[in-house]
């Protein structure tokens, strides 16, 4: 059993091998880095920026960033960490630039109390999310979440949507730890109170 | 304690004193449930596609910019 352990720390990400092959002018190997990571830079760019416009400007940029910055990753942490960091950073860019000038930081709004003691405690259906088409439930969730404060919103995205740990998110957002678990916790519970308006159990005889 | 409990980091005796507390109080039950049931939904539905064309956009302007050295 004892034997499994220095076997897994010496285990390199595949990325590390990429972005050395990148660094030495293959661009075959950051495209490989690009066609794995561009679906959830997007997201993250989307959810921080709400604008389409924006989020393609700025996935783009990130990753030209990210290429021309190869030879400074330092590689203590993962590259895709690494990647969403210049992300966040250029979707706070791109949003601070649209309010003309008007400071954005990701610690906006989140003084609300909303959501820290669940009120509506209706059970959902089960499955709640049958009772809607595709279409609709995107509109629902899509509506639900773009209504968290910012520094609530981009807390959750990273850590439970993109599945970035409490510590990469901490790192990502330049938060301690015990912030992000308050965040996340608030998070997730206004989102559920919101969630509960569409997914709760029908008493008998309700509409 | 329920962000631990939601995502099932928590000690093994602290869990089984939560789980005598969980058989009697439906509060709580709910509550867990329906959070964990909001965590999976935002995971598995991905609300935001990627543009059709952008990757390729975004390939020429990587290529572009190796023109001046990669």
């Amino acid at each position: 059993m004892a034997t499994i352990q220095p076997i897994a720390e010496n285990e390199q990400h595949p990325d590390v091998a990429l972005v050395e092959r990148a660094r030495g002018g293959d661009v075959s190997a950051y495209d490989e880095l690009v066609r794995k990571y561009d679906r959830q830079i997007f997201r993250i760019a989307q959810h921080i920026t709400q604008n389409r416009e924006d989020a393609e400007d700025v996935m783009q940029d990130a990753f030209l960033k990210a290429y021309e910055k190869l030879d400074q990753f330092q590689g203590n942490s993962k590259f895709y960490t690494w990647l969403v960091r210049i992300a966040v950073n250029e979707s706070l860019m791109r949003l601070r630039r649209r309010r003309t000038g008007k400071m954005v930081s990701i610690d906006e709004d989140v003084e609300t109390e909303e959501g820290s003691v669940p009120r509506d405690l209706a059970d959902w259906a089960p499955d709640p999310e049958q009772n809607y088409t595709q279409s609709e439930l995107n509109r629902i969730l899509r509506k639900t979440i773009q209504g968290l404060p910012q520094g609530f919103r981009v807390v959750f995205v990273l850590r439970d949507v993109e599945g970035l740990s409490t510590e990469e998110t901490a790192e990502t957002l330049g938060l301690s730890i015990p912030a992000v678990k308050s965040r996340l916790l608030r998070a997730r519970l206004q989102l559920r109170e919101r969630l509960s308006r569409y997914f709760k159990r029908k008493k008998v005889g309700e509409k | 304690m329920l962000d631990d409990l939601i995502d099932e980091s928590i000690a093994a005796e602290t869990r089984s004193e939560i789980e005598e507390h969980l058989r009697g109080c439906e509060h709580c039950v709910v509550t867990l449930n329906t959070t964990r049931k909001t965590i999976e939904i935002y995971r598995s539905h991905s609300l935001y596609e990627l543009p059709n064309g952008l990757r390729e956009r975004l390939h020429k302007a990587i290529m572009e910019r190796c023109k001046k050295g990669c």
